[in-house]
């Protein structure tokens, strides 16, 4: 549905990264993974559980290191940045959406959007009126006041897609947005994700489920801390060109850095 | 390209306090620890600086010139009294302002009554005294009039404070007292006199009344001696040589108000142990602290995850946890020096002091609140911001 302008330069890239966590062997979760997201584009991670879908997320938003290779913003290696950087860098380019919502108690609706420009020295004043919009653009002006408590599963994952968007990020990251959804609520939420895509919002959703992985207009595969398929053409012949997956993994614990497909 | 996280001061206290509402009990609980042990700490301080002020005030109004001479021990059985020279002797000092002596009639009691057998007297002294007496020792009259010259030889006598509650005599109009048989008019009733307790519990007579029908010998037993104020440490060096040159170590001489001062310092010591033991409720306060603090992080990581997928770093992550951590050992803090000002004013009051309660006490008070708060906060802060986000988030 989006027309994709191939050129230009991604909002998102992950370039050859791999990720293993100390031990011994260590053990990988990621093996040279390169993928682009392009500006507004729709995009589905999808995998079975303990495909390394969460390491990618937490990599692809700057809140983990990768062992190697880098991730890059808008153009910008984040690798090199301090945490400091990293976490300027998230207040204003990264959005993240979870599948238990993360909310706060204690605060109303508008009040948790508002934590999502907290850390970016927006005046109250101001994070109110944006964090009321905000709402009002995923359907619950009606419920700005009320707590987390008060309201459904479905709204709640309204809420904090509203707190990922009010800052207007570059991308936003969702971790099985409807993973703790009945599948009346959930089909909502994706519809949500559909709209604000539409909107302009670049957005990258990760999800073991396939229905869910339909609803984006592009679907890479992760199996085994490796991308299997990228229907967004280029790379997916190589992905194609990947042996089988068990055989990968017993070469990985050997040598995590190794480059797969070799032709 | 770097953008920067910012969090506006304003917002950090916000959350300090968000942090503290979401977990009420828990938070008035820990708050109770420190104003327990602030309270009691200005409490402490409060109360021993009213009862310090008002021994001063005391002091000052008492003087601290006045001095006392009276007969030392007696060696080898001999009876040591002072000669009845002594007080013309004294009198000739040139820096002594006043002098009067009052002189033990030892035998009798008095009584109300004749009725009233003697061993009943109840311990009440009888002196003899100057009509100098009063301005020697700074004493008031309650009512009536004080010994003079002209009364001196007739059966008249002036009652110290306790003295007269004892008796049951109330005012001077019209009273008699029985002393060794004979009716005495009471002339007069004293205040008590707080630096001569003595003269409290005493009838006093005159010199020559005591002489004449109580058999009085003569002998001063305690001088009273009002000093110049700047040159009281001489006139206390040279007084027993005076008084009796060939042996001045059988003369005593003291100065009264030192029995105050003492007490103040004695009150100091007292004070410090409270004081101790104040500190050691405000350590286990802090521990508590520590103890709820560490709770609220491993309770919170998903929210710290969170914040820091928001853009918040470090820094801001410690701040929260610490501000949380200032946030209730100032409430404590302002509850314990609320509870410590009531505290002494309540005592004050009851003892008839003015309350003292300098106003760096309860700064020292909200401040030490605080520093055990940043001291208590610094390590559950810091162990929340070195989390790593994606650890933080997962623990859900």
């Amino acid at each position: 549905m989006t027309t994709v302008v191939a050129q230009a330069e991604p909002v998102l890239r992950v370039d050859h990264v791999s990720k293993a966590y100390p031990g011994s062997p260590p053990t990988v979760a990621l093996s040279d993974v390169s993928l682009d997201v392009r500006e507004g584009e729709l995009l589905a991670i999808v995998g079975p559980s303990g495909s390394g879908k969460s390491t990618l997320l937490g990599i692809m938003g700057t809140l983990d290191r990768p062992t190697s290779g880098r991730v890059l913003v808008h153009g910008s290696d984040t690798t090199t940045l301090d945490d400091a950087a990293l976490s300027g860098l998230r207040s204003v380019a990264i959005g993240f959406v979870f599948q238990q919502f993360y909310l706060l108690d204690g605060l109303t609706a508008w009040e948790n959007v508002a934590q999502g420009l907290l850390y970016r020295g927006v005046p109250s004043a101001e994070r109110r009126r944006r964090s009321v919009e905000a709402l009002e653009r995923v359907g619950l002006g009606h419920r700005l006041a009320h707590r987390p408590g008060q309201l459904s599963g479905g709204e709640r994952q309204r809420v904090a897609i509203a707190r990922a968007v009010v800052g207007a990020p570059a991308i936003v990251l969702a971790d099985e947005p409807t993973g703790s959804l009945d599948s009346a609520a959930g089909a909502e939420i994706l519809q949500l994700i559909r709209e604000l895509n539409r909107g302009g919002t670049t957005v990258a959703l990760i999800t073991h489920s396939e229905p869910v992985a339909r609803a984006a207009s592009r679907q890479v595969r992760l199996l085994d801390g490796r991308v299997t398929r990228d229907d967004a053409g280029g790379d997916a012949e190589i992905a194609a060109a990947a042996s089988a997956p068990t055989a990968d993994v017993e070469d990985e614990a050997g040598a995590p850095s190794a480059r797969p497909g070799t032709p | 390209m770097s953008p920067r996280s910012h969090l506006a001061r304003s917002d950090a206290l916000a959350l300090g306090f968000l942090g503290l509402r979401m977990r009420r009990v828990r938070t008035i609980l820990s708050a109770l620890g420190i104003a327990i042990g602030i309270a009691s700490i200005v409490g402490v301080m409060g109360i021993s600086s009213s009862s310090r002020a008002d021994l001063l005030a005391q002091l000052d109004r008492l003087g601290t010139n006045l001095l006392t001479v009276a007969p030392g021990d007696k060696f080898g059985g001999g009876d040591v009294s002072l000669s009845p020279d002594a007080m013309g002797m004294i009198g000739r000092i040139p820096i002594v302002d006043v002098v009067a002596a009052t002189g033990t009639v030892s035998g009798f009691t008095v009584r109300r009554s004749p009725f009233i057998p003697v061993f009943q007297g109840g311990g009440i002294g009888v002196r003899a005294a100057d009509p100098a007496l009063l301005a020697a020792v700074d004493g008031h009259l309650a009512s009536g009039r004080f010994l003079n010259a002209a009364v001196a030889g007739y059966p008249v006598a002036v009652l110290g404070a306790t003295a007269a509650a004892h008796l049951g005599i109330a005012t001077a109009g019209g009273a008699q007292v029985w002393i060794a048989d004979r009716p005495f008019v009471v002339l007069g009733i004293l205040d008590a006199v707080p630096l001569a307790p003595d003269i409290d519990r005493s009838a006093l007579v005159g010199w020559s009344v005591a002489a004449g029908q109580l058999g009085f010998d003569g002998h001063p037993t305690t001088i009273y001696v009002r000093a110049d104020k700047e040159r009281v440490a001489t006139v206390h060096a040279i007084l027993a040589r005076t008084v009796d040159p060939q042996h001045p170590d059988r003369v005593l001489v003291s100065r009264p108000s030192d029995a105050l001062a003492a007490r103040a310092a004695a009150n100091d010591a007292f004070t410090y142990l409270l004081i101790a033991l104040g500190l050691v409720a405000l350590l286990v306060a802090g521990v508590g602290i520590v103890n709820v603090m560490l709770i609220a992080v491993l309770e919170r990581r998903t929210e710290i995850g969170l914040r820091r997928a928001l853009g918040a770093t470090r820094p801001h992550i410690a701040v929260q946890f610490l501000g949380e951590a200032l946030l209730l050992s100032a409430i404590g803090g302002a509850a314990g020096c609320t509870f410590g000002a009531l505290l002494t004013a309540v005592v004050a009051v009851v003892n008839g002091w003015r309350v003292e309660l300098p106003p760096w006490l309860l700064l020292v008070g909200l401040g030490a609140a605080m520093l055990v708060g940043a001291v208590s906060g610094a390590y559950p802060a810091a162990r929340a911001s070195r989390l790593p986000p994606m650890d933080a988030l997962r623990s859900a």
